[in-house]
């Protein structure tokens, strides 16, 4: 069935909206995002706290360029998923970048 | 007009890059009675870093926070010393404190005066209306899709949805407010509510596949 037939079938009547609840109108650009969030939903996804916890070591992949989605799928899913931390993760990348060179223990 | 972030005043550039230094000489001269020199590179290193990572985005008249976030930052990773865990070089964990903590108190500070009835309503609940759609771009029959979805998203929403989900998705997704303070409002901490809206997306998910739709197909109804 294509896809505008399956969406029409799901259109049944209107459910009557009860009164006195605050509406939240949801506008065309929060649908798509919500929608994005969804699509990149997993089963388990690390609390910020947990991201924060690995975000450093996540960084220093990313800069040295190991393919730290592959190495540490669960940071980079939470940072798909979540705006605050990402944007922390891009500040601390700026931040790395005004050291001479990149921090390295020489034993790692 | 923007803050340069390279001009840091010369007096703070004549520290040594000590980046080489290894994470355990770090820890080793913090740790010492004569750490006073350590603490002012490391205050320098990390107020270079917080100008570079924050420094476009505040006004000119903003620019001495940067120091007090950088003194704050010190005396964080001091207190935290014994919780390195060496997974990381040294000023890696060191400025990822320091942009937390910029971070913490800017979004503190931006959201301060949001007033509680503003964002969510002591009761009732809320509820998802869709927007009436106006793009002339769009062709009649797209518009016509595009409407139906919306109308179907916020029939999800509401029937998916605990109470309290919505006020979470009203509060972080529409209003656009940082997880800590929606966290407060909400009553609640910021790892609760990351699981709230994970398991609040997780029944958004089930339920589009159980219409027989898929993300990818939503999100394509909405490019032009």
């Amino acid at each position: 069935m294509k896809f505008w037939q399956r969406l029409k079938a799901n259109l049944f009547s209107r459910r009557a909206a009860p009164s006195a609840v605050r509406q939240s109108v949801l506008e065309p650009v929060v649908l798509q995002n919500l929608v994005r969030s969804v699509k990149q939903t997993r089963p388990v996804e690390l609390s910020c706290d947990e991201c924060f916890e690995q975000l450093d070591r996540f960084a220093e992949l990313h800069l040295a360029g190991k393919a730290p989605r592959e190495a540490l799928p669960l940071v980079q899913e939470h940072l798909d998923a979540c705006g605050n931390c990402r944007e922390e993760f891009e500040a601390l990348l700026r931040s790395l970048q005004t050291l001479d060179q990149p921090p390295r223990d020489s034993a790692a | 007009m923007c803050y340069n972030p390279v001009s840091i005043p010369l007096w703070q550039l004549k520290v040594k890059p000590m980046t080489n230094r290894s994470s355990a000489d770090w820890l080793a001269e913090l740790r010492s009675p004569t750490n006073a020199e350590s603490i002012a590179e490391l205050r320098a290193i990390l107020l270079r870093g917080l100008s570079a990572a924050l420094g476009s985005r505040l006004n000119p008249g903003q620019t001495a926070v940067l120091e007090d976030f950088a003194q704050e930052a010190v005396l964080k990773v001091l207190a935290n010393l014994d919780t390195f865990r060496g997974e990381a070089h040294f000023l890696t964990w060191a400025h990822k404190i320091a942009v937390r903590v910029a971070y913490s108190e800017l979004r503190r500070q931006r959201w301060k005066d949001i007033s509680l009835d503003d964002l969510l309503p002591a009761d009732p609940g809320v509820d998802f209306t869709p927007a009436a759609l106006a793009d002339p771009s769009a062709s009649p029959e797209q518009q016509t899709i595009r409407q139906n979805l919306l109308e179907l998203v916020a029939r999800m929403i509401n029937e998916e949805l605990t109470e309290r989900q919505r006020q979470a998705m009203h509060a972080v997704l529409i209003k656009g407010v940082p997880m800590d303070q929606a966290a407060g409002l909400l009553n609640t901490n910021p790892n609760a509510l990351y699981k709230l809206l994970h398991d609040a997306r997780k029944r958004l998910d089930s339920r589009i596949r159980a219409q027989g739709l898929t993300p990818d197909e939503i999100l394509a109804a909405f490019e032009s």
